[in-house]
């Protein structure tokens, strides 16, 4: 009777200690953290239920999908969703209607690269409709966004980071401007568009 | 005498679980979610709602932003359409496919209506709320600049 006692008291002790260290570690605690800053790679994409904006106490919550189940037959990329989406296109993993009803729609693609030259040691940006016609409607960037005139359209980092022209979507959505090279693709000494 | 000790420290024992998984439960930790999630709540705390969260990532696995952006309108402007249900239900907006025909209909409020309550509309991990110093009510941006 008393040995089963004490037995449960050291069980009830050291469980929420071992709860407590676990916490810790989850939390951090420790200030020499091999990433201070940055999250770590274990972190991204996680689940629902513990992505910090879903509420784990609501029903839904824990049917919807986990975003790494979807994302594991993708190619990888280093920014955004972690997922290169225009391969993913290109390669055939996803087939993403371009109609609402109708599967078999095909997209109207436009092949024509803008070069902008660029002061400084960066170099020139390619702009591919290519791309962008995959997944885009020209009314979507014409002429709200983009004056379609060469020479019309005034474009800097500052505004791209504050959300205006390539900014209305890269940064939300589509590749972040963390992926500098995606852009800025093509060497001042290079005669024809990579 | 070792009786009683022995039921302090069972009685102990029990606080103690109790308050390691409360703070289990309640360690705040900065919010992580996907890249283009974007919460909605222009009126969703005010009536009583969980805010709307909105996936890009699941629904541009089966759809092109033109479906979305063009044929159907959305502006490109987190909480710039100005939803509501009675738009839901009339088949605009979300209504548009959560109609029991191209996707599940609105009875299944929790699976939009998912969000902690008091989230502000919000593009989460855009680049504003990336940017090391968090920004003030951005819902937790927890310091993070890639690379
Ligand atoms: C397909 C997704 C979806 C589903 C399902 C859904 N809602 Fe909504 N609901 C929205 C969106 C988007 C808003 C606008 C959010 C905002 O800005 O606050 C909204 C807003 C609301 C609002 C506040 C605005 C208004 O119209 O009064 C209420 C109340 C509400 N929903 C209740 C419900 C209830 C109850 C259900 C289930 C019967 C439900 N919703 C199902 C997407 C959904
Ligand atoms: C299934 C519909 C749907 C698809 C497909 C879709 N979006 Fe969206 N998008 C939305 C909704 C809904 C919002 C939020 C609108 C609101 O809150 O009123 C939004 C908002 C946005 C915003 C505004 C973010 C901000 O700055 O506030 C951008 C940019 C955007 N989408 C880009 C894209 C891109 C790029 C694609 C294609 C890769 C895409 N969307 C595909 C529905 C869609
Ligand atoms: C162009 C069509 C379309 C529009 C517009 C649309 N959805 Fe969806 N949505 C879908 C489809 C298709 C699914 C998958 C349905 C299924 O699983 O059967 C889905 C699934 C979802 C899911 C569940 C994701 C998961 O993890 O399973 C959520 C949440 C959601 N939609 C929210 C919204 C909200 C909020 C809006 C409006 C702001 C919206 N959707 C607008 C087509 C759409």
């Amino acid at each position: 009777m008393k040995s089963s006692r004490l037995l449960f008291s050291i069980i009830a002790l050291t469980v929420p200690i071992v709860l407590h260290l676990a916490s810790g570690v989850a939390t951090a605690q420790n200030a020499n953290t091999f990433n201070r800053l940055m999250k770590p790679p274990e972190e991204r994409n996680p689940p629902p239920m513990k992505d910090g904006i879903h509420d784990p106490d609501n029903s839904g919550t824990r049917i919807l999908q986990p975003p790494r189940e979807a994302f594991e037959p993708m190619p990888k990329a280093n920014s955004g969703n972690r997922i290169d989406w225009v391969k993913a296109l290109e390669e055939n993993k996803i087939n993403p209607r371009y109609d609402r009803l109708d599967p078999a729609k095909e997209p109207i693609i436009m092949d024509l690269n803008i070069v902008r030259e660029v002061k400084g040691s960066m170099p020139d940006v390619v702009y591919p409709h290519k791309q962008h016609t995959e997944w885009l409607d020209c009314s979507n960037c014409h002429p709200a966004i983009f004056i379609p005139q060469k020479g019309a359209n005034q474009i800097s980092m500052a505004s791209i980071l504050l959300g205006e022209k390539c900014g209305v979507c890269h940064g939300k959505v589509a590749f972040p401007v963390s992926d500098c090279r995606k852009c800025h693709a093509k060497t001042k000494t290079d005669t024809a568009a990579k | 005498m070792a009786d009683t000790t022995i039921k302090k420290l069972a009685i102990g024992g029990l606080w103690g679980l109790l308050a390691g998984l409360l703070l289990m439960a309640t360690g705040i930790e900065p919010a992580k979610a996907e890249y283009g999630d974007v919460v909605m709540n222009n009126y969703s705390d005010e009536a009583g709602m969980r805010p709307v969260i909105f996936p890009h990532w699941f629904h541009r696995v089966r759809f092109r932003c033109k479906v979305c952006h063009a044929d159907l309108g959305f502006k490109f402007k987190a909480g710039g359409n100005e939803i509501n249900m009675l738009k839901i239900i009339d088949g605009e907006y979300c209504g548009a496919c959560h109609n029991g025909d191209i996707a599940w209909s609105v009875e299944n409020c929790d699976l939009c209506h998912s969000a902690k309550p008091g989230t502000p509309t919000q593009v989460h991990e855009s680049t504003l709320q990336q940017l090391v110093a968090p920004v003030a009510g951005a819902g937790g941006a927890g310091g993070n600049n890639n690379k």
